[in-house]
């Protein structure tokens, strides 16, 4: 039995290799090199690249981890190189540090713009020296400023919190459903809240309350402090952004209300520790991942090195990952919890 | 400083005693007008070795040259113009919500279409008018409202940019003027327009300050105030231009940014305001007043760029380049008041 297995392979790669021979147009790999899909194990090292990483200032939990993930994965490959700059939320320094890359005339540049449209030129500049860009979360307004583009699903996010809702409030047509958005003239913000409110529409349910932080903890206090008094009786909130939902967990405990359940944004270690232990309001959270630097810095090293996506039959990197916003419940926390970020 | 003299005449006593300190060593050489900048040189040429040092090539680079030069040019204009004030004894904290402001201004749709419809330059205009007028508000604020200059620029600096948050809706304003980019983008004898631009605000500046009227009255006015008044200065009127000349600077450092960043939006320019006054304190120019040096500002902005640089080059932490850049300040301000106590004296 396991010899007549044996055979059967042995006869079909034959005859694949033949077919290939026959009938492929590229010349035959020569085990390497930059025809781009040479199906061998990705992880491999290959040749070496030197890449270029670039993100605003670390000033709050998510954006300091993008720039550790990234450094975390970049240190898994030998033969990778990282150069990670000073985290700055000011374009003019963030642009300098492109052109500095731009002259080392490094392989690849793993660029989170502080301002997407800000750094535009200057991506620009870099492709058309031949580096690869890849552009991470915020997107430059010009389809030819990157290779590939790595983003998170904001409006996903708004979706998934939104299911989650209906589906805990399953038949109470009466239910106050609250929102604390994060920074509102963000188009991130918009897309967040919009896929919320196109989820709670198809079970029924509308935000009743609706107010506006800025991400940081402070901000989320206030916010939540004020939502609770215009609220008398709450079902279900949901907090964009758990940096700055340690503030909004503040404001609840100082009320003492807990008549409702509460659903997180982004994902932190801490919200998915509450979500473990069952001991405050968070009984989910939805992940925006922070990990997409070092997805950046992956795709980067696939780019230069000439190889494909691993299970993906297209022979070249995808021009845009966009990455899924799943729920966190107690049930699948521990899946989550290796990737999430210290707030 | 004698209260009771000429303004000038105060202005040229309180340099005067600086050059008596020449041969007590290190202290007095720095003390002396060229040694102050024969300090900064040191320090800038000290900064490049280190460069050399550790990234070698890729430091000595005509490309990486110009990178530090582009990056300081922005900060370089609002710096120069900073000097005056500062020389003039004021201070303005809301130079980077005027340059947020000024390119918020520069790139509305408004704006844009009456430039589509005539010629870039629109732009350039609107954001030096801009940001004139919002450092004549600033000098009429300071001079003839009597508000201290630190309050009076710190409210600036949150209404500019909370105006400019309202006018931008908080959104990045792309600009798409033909002929606009492509200038400011352009090199003169292979040097970047913005470098240029830099340079020749800078040779302007030091024209005006050292070799005008308007020059002697920014020392003289910063010194003693009522000493230029008694000489028959208009010291409130003075302020105003004073302030007005910032603005002017911050409106241009605007157009730049534009131009490098190809938008205009709220959050450029943030925390310019620190950037410029360590600048201009390193390189010698007295916070109090009556005392300032263009080329020391100069010197200032090229050694907190060129470090940004050497930093970004070795890959160095976020933090190492921060404790640096304090450390490089204290000294300077520790030197600084050891030569004020000596030509006080």
């Amino acid at each position: 039995m396991a010899h007549k297995r044996t055979t059967l392979l042995v006869a079909a790669l034959t005859l694949g290799a033949a077919l290939t021979a026959c009938t492929g147009n590229t010349p035959q790999n020569q085990g390497g090199g930059n025809q781009g899909g040479v199906k061998v194990a990705n992880d491999e090292p290959g040749k070496k690249v030197v890449i270029g990483f670039s993100a605003p200032a670390a000033d709050h939990g998510w954006m300091a981890a993008i720039t550790n993930a990234a450094k975390a994965e970049a240190g898994k490959y030998s033969d990778v190189e990282l150069r990670v700059v000073e985290g700055t939320n000011d374009v003019n320094l963030q642009i300098s540090q492109v052109e500095t890359f731009i002259n080392d005339k490094v392989d690849a540049i793993v660029l989170l713009p502080f301002d997407g449209a800000a750094l535009t030129p200057v991506a620009l500049k870099a492709m058309k020296a031949g580096i690869t860009v890849i552009n991470v979360d915020r997107e430059f307004d010009s389809p030819f400023a990157a290779r590939s583009t790595v983003l998170g699903d904001n409006h996903g996010m708004g979706v998934s919190a939104g299911n989650y809702v209906c589906e805990r409030l399953k038949g109470k047509t009466d239910a106050v459903v609250a929102e604390i958005a994060g920074i509102d003239s963000l188009p991130l913000t918009q897309d967040r809240s919009r896929g919320f409110a196109e989820a709670l529409a198809s079970c029924g349910l509308k935000v009743s309350n609706r107010v506006a932080a800025e991400f940081t903890v402070e901000s989320g206090e206030k916010a939540a402090a004020n939502l609770l008094q215009a609220a008398r009786r709450i079902d279900a909130i949901w907090n964009h952004d758990d940096d700055q939902g340690v503030g909004v967990t503040a404001a609840i405990k100082n009320s003492g209300r807990n008549e409702f359940f509460m659903v997180g944004g982004a994902g932190s270690a801490n919200v998915m520790r509450e979500i473990k232990a069952d001991n405050g309001p968070h009984k989910a959270t939805v992940i925006y991942p922070s990990t997409q630097g070092a997805d950046g810095i992956r795709l980067a090293r696939l780019v230069v090195q000439g190889k494909s996506l691993g299970d993906l039959v297209e022979v070249e990197v995808p021009r845009q990952v966009e990455l899924y916003a799943p729920v966190v419940t107690k049930d699948n926390v521990d899946r989550y919890l290796p990737t999430a970020f210290e707030s | 400083m004698s209260e009771d003299t000429a303004a000038v005449a105060a202005h040229e006593q309180q340099r005067a005693p600086v050059g008596k300190d020449n041969g007590r060593g290190i202290s007095g050489l720095l003390a002396s007008p060229a040694g102050r900048n024969t300090g900064l040189v040191v320090a800038l040429v000290l900064l490049c070795l280190g460069g050399v040092v550790t990234a070698g090539d890729r430091f000595a680079d005509v490309d990486n040259l110009l990178t530090i030069l582009r990056l300081a040019a922005v900060i370089g204009v609002v710096s120069v113009g900073m000097t005056f004030v500062i020389t003039g004894g004021g201070i303005d904290l809301s130079v980077g919500a005027i340059v947020a402001l000024s390119s918020v201004w520069a790139t509305t749709l408004a704006t844009q279409g009456i430039a589509n419809d005539t010629h870039w330059i629109v732009i350039v205009f609107t954001a030096l008018l801009v940001g004139g007028a919002c450092g004549l508000v600033n000098g009429a604020l300071i001079a003839y409202g009597r508000v201290v200059a630190f309050i009076a620029t710190l409210a600036s600096l949150a209404a500019a940019r909370g105006l400019a948050e309202i006018i931008s809706n908080r959104k990045t304003q792309i600009v798409n003027v033909p002929g606009f980019a492509a200038f400011f983008d352009a090199s003169v004898l292979g040097v970047p327009v913005l470098v240029v631009i830099f340079a020749a605000v800078a040779v302007a500046g030091w024209v005006l300050l050292n070799r005008t009227t308007f020059g002697r009255r920014t020392f003289a006015v910063g010194g003693n105030p009522e000493a230029a008044r008694l000489a028959g200065i208009d010291v409130r009127r003075h302020t105003v231009m004073l302030y007005t000349l910032l603005g002017l600077c911050c409106g241009l450092a605007a157009v730049m940014l534009v131009a490098r960043t190809t938008t205009g939006s709220a959050t450029h320019g943030g925390l310019y305001e620190l950037d410029a006054i360590a600048a201009v304190v390193i390189g010698g120019t007295l916070l109090s007043g009556g005392r300032g040096t263009i080329a020391g500002t100069v010197f200032g902005v090229l050694i907190f760029t060129t470090l940004s640089n050497v930093f970004t080059l070795n890959n160095l932490s976020i933090s190492a380049q921060a404790v640096a850049k304090g450390a490089i300040i204290v000294v300077a301000v520790l030197l600084q008041q050891r030569l004020a106590r000596r030509s006080g004296a």
